[in-house]
């Protein structure tokens, strides 16, 4: 059993009438890349925000490095990095003079911790005296995390740093966190793609502020224990239709191009004699491997 | 100490990169000084007037040269019937019309004594009494010469005034005046341009990386508060070196006192931005918040009005107004040259107002909710 870097026991934050943050407990070790995966509201931001001791629980509690989030908040900000989803840096600053301005609030320099930031910060080098707001979204998300980096903090808090970047960026940016880790920093990671959840250690799928099942991404997938579909006709709309009114029908859901399907029992042929029935030309039925996104849509169903 | 030495290293990086900011503190007090000074003035000039004069005597026409002889008056129209007169003053082509009824020679002469009517327009209640007190005065010349005219001799008054007007002789406004607009221009830097620039940081999100730092509660708004201190002072500075040059304000007091006093009242002024600062989430909430404040402080402080004229309610008010304090301790050292001991209750006033409001503001200033 590794060290747990970060722990929530029954976190609960309500805004109003509206419970963000529902009853979470989980528990996170020390180097590892935890990924929060869910849609927009689902209460990903205000999580984040109590563990960075920027938000105060309702209830339950939780722990960063051993230190709670309400009582210990002073110790746990010298030793988180956070990261808001927003883009939170002097745009009116340069890319160095930000740098520089957290590394002195934070008791340091640029140069001690240099060798952390330094395969990050090389990119955005050539443009060190460029303004932060005249940067590119890939080149900001370099700088922010750089920044949040400048302390060699132990643990590092990621509100969706993806979200808005081009795809060659995001891949750039999911390979930086992959080497941070390996230097023994535990990273909590929030994202709304869930295509990002693969490249995570352990993920927690979240939705309407409660976690719907916290695993590692291939044992998610493992989970999914059925046969899915995936179902195409010349008619898309009346074939949503038709299959959300079907009795053998358990989940079903639009996907890309095709219509991803998991029956009560049955095999290919009972989809194909149905669509069929329903005169549906240019059918194609074909059995595929379920992937997170399939899951959550599954998890999802049954809460 | 370190940590607030960057933090306003920082803060007057971005203030001079700032292409908004830069003509705000530096421009925009300068415009004030001068528009205000010359246009907030007590004197009229230009009082239109029209004149019904349905006596058509030496004696009418002589109070009517009187008229045409000032440089306070110009004369509109002459007219015949008071009816006509009237049309002018409701069109609004004249100001005040000045009636010499039929009869008004002759009276003076059988009677010694004759009646003339003055009708203003009254919508400006302070304009319509500065014309009332010119035509007043007019009259009241003309009536001088009568009395020698007619008796050979002043008559003598039982009762001889002089009045000497003292520490503004010649009762220029702009002496009066220029003191308290230079109290405004520090104001604004310190309420307004400060709680704005905290609420900027709200605004683009850079509080919330910043709130996730060791860095502590009285670094961060020491380092926000302390440029505009600078900034305020270094205006107050440039702002008397101004007026002296342009307007050649009179300096009897000690510089000193005067600068000491204000590093107070820009302190107590700094609580006040920072409050509203933390009540506000946008700067657009921040304006309107610190203009209301302005607003009232600054119409009861005596800047535009008297404070004496004001009701008692409105005087006991100024005890928690920090502009009427100032502005009178400006006016006090700068035109009559009073030292500390006559201006200890303000003094201490503000003291206690800036530890209060900075306080209250400090308390109110939260990292986390």
């Amino acid at each position: 059993m590794s060290e747990i870097a970060i722990s929530a026991n029954n976190l609960t934050k309500k805004y109003g009438e509206i419970t963000a943050v529902n009853g979470l407990s989980f528990e996170i070790k020390k180097a590892e890349l935890f990924g929060f995966i869910g849609p927009d509201g689902a209460g990903k931001t205000t999580l984040f925000r109590i563990l960075s001791t920027l938000l105060l629980p309702d209830s339950g509690n939780a722990t960063l490095a051993g230190f709670d989030v309400v009582n210990d908040y002073k110790k746990i900000r010298n030793i988180i990095g956070y990261m808001p989803g927003r883009f939170s840096l002097y745009q009116d600053l340069s890319v160095e003079e930000n740098l520089k301005f957290f590394a002195t609030i934070f008791g340091t320099t640029i140069k001690e911790n240099y060798e952390l930031i330094k395969d990050i910060y090389i990119q955005i080098e050539p443009f060190k005296t460029r303004p932060a707001g005249k940067l590119s979204g890939g080149m900001k998300q370099k700088l922010a995390l750089c920044c949040a980096l400048i302390h060699k903090p132990e643990v590092l808090v990621l509100d969706e740093p993806t979200t808005g970047v081009d795809a060659v960026s995001r891949k750039e940016f999911w390979e930086m966190l992959k080497r941070l880790k390996e230097s023994g920093i535990t990273i909590i990671v929030s994202t709304p793609y869930m295509d990002e959840a693969g490249l995570c250690d352990r993920v927690s799928l979240i939705q309407g502020g409660n976690i719907m099942s916290t695993d590692t991404p291939a044992n998610i997938i493992k989970a999914f224990n059925k046969t899915l579909f995936a179902v195409k006709s010349h008619e898309m709309y009346r074939l949503m239709q038709d299959l959300h009114e079907w009795d053998a029908t358990e989940t079903t859901y639009l996907f890309g191009q095709h219509i991803h399907l998991t029956i009560q029992k049955g095999n290919k042929s009972e989809i194909a004699a149905f669509l069929t029935d329903k005169q549906h030309k240019e059918v194609e039925i074909q059995e595929i491997e379920p992937n997170i996104e399939d899951s959550f849509m599954r998890l999802m169903s049954k809460h | 100490m370190r940590i607030i030495l960057y933090l306003l290293q920082k803060e007057f990086t971005q203030i001079f990169r700032n292409k908004t900011m830069l003509p705000i503190i530096f421009v925009m007090p300068l415009v004030q000084l001068l528009v205000l000074s010359f246009a907030a003035t007590f004197e009229m000039k230009n009082i239109k007037i029209n004149i019904t004069d349905n006596d058509h005597s030496s004696t009418s026409r002589a109070l009517i040269g009187k008229f045409q002889g000032s440089a306070f008056y110009t004369i509109v129209n002459y007219s015949d019937a008071y009816k006509v007169a009237e049309k002018d003053l409701k069109t609004n082509k004249a100001d005040m019309i000045l009636q010499l009824p039929s009869g008004f020679e002759r009276q003076l002469l059988k009677e010694n004594k004759a009646k003339l009517q003055i009708t203003i327009n009254a919508i400006n209640g302070s304009a319509a009494g500065l014309m009332n007190a010119y035509t007043f005065s007019i009259i009241k010349d003309f009536n001088r010469n009568l009395i020698i005219e007619t008796y050979g001799t002043e008559m003598e008054m039982p009762i001889q005034s002089s009045t000497l007007y003292w520490f503004n002789p010649e009762l220029n406004y702009k002496t009066y005046m220029v003191p308290g607009i230079l109290v405004l221009l520090i104001t604004i830097i310190a309420m307004f341009v400060s709680s704005m620039n905290i609420v900027r940081e709200k605004e683009i999100g850079t509080i919330e990386q910043i709130n996730v730092t060791p860095i502590h509660k009285y670094q961060f708004i020491a380092g926000k508060l302390f440029p505009f201190w600078i900034i305020a002072m270094f205006e107050l500075a440039f702002g008397l070196l101004m007026a002296k040059i342009i307007f050649s304000l009179p300096i009897l007091g000690n510089l000193g006192v005067i600068f000491s006093v204000a590093s107070i009242y820009i302190l107590a002024v700094l609580g006040i931005g920072l409050f509203v600062s933390t009540i506000s989430n946008t700067q657009q909430q921040a304006m309107f918040i610190a203009w209301f404040f302005m607003l009232v402080f600054i119409m009861m402080s005596g800047l535009f009005t008297p404070v004496e004229s004001m009701p008692q309610w409105a005087q006991q008010f100024n005890i928690i107004n920090p502009v009427a304090y100032f502005i009178k301790v400006m006016r006090m050292v700068l035109l009559k040259g009073s030292g500390f001991a006559d201006i200890l209750i303000q003094i201490v006033s503000l003291f206690i107002y800036a530890i209060l409001a900075l306080s209250l503001a400090v308390g109110l200033y939260r990292k986390k909710n």
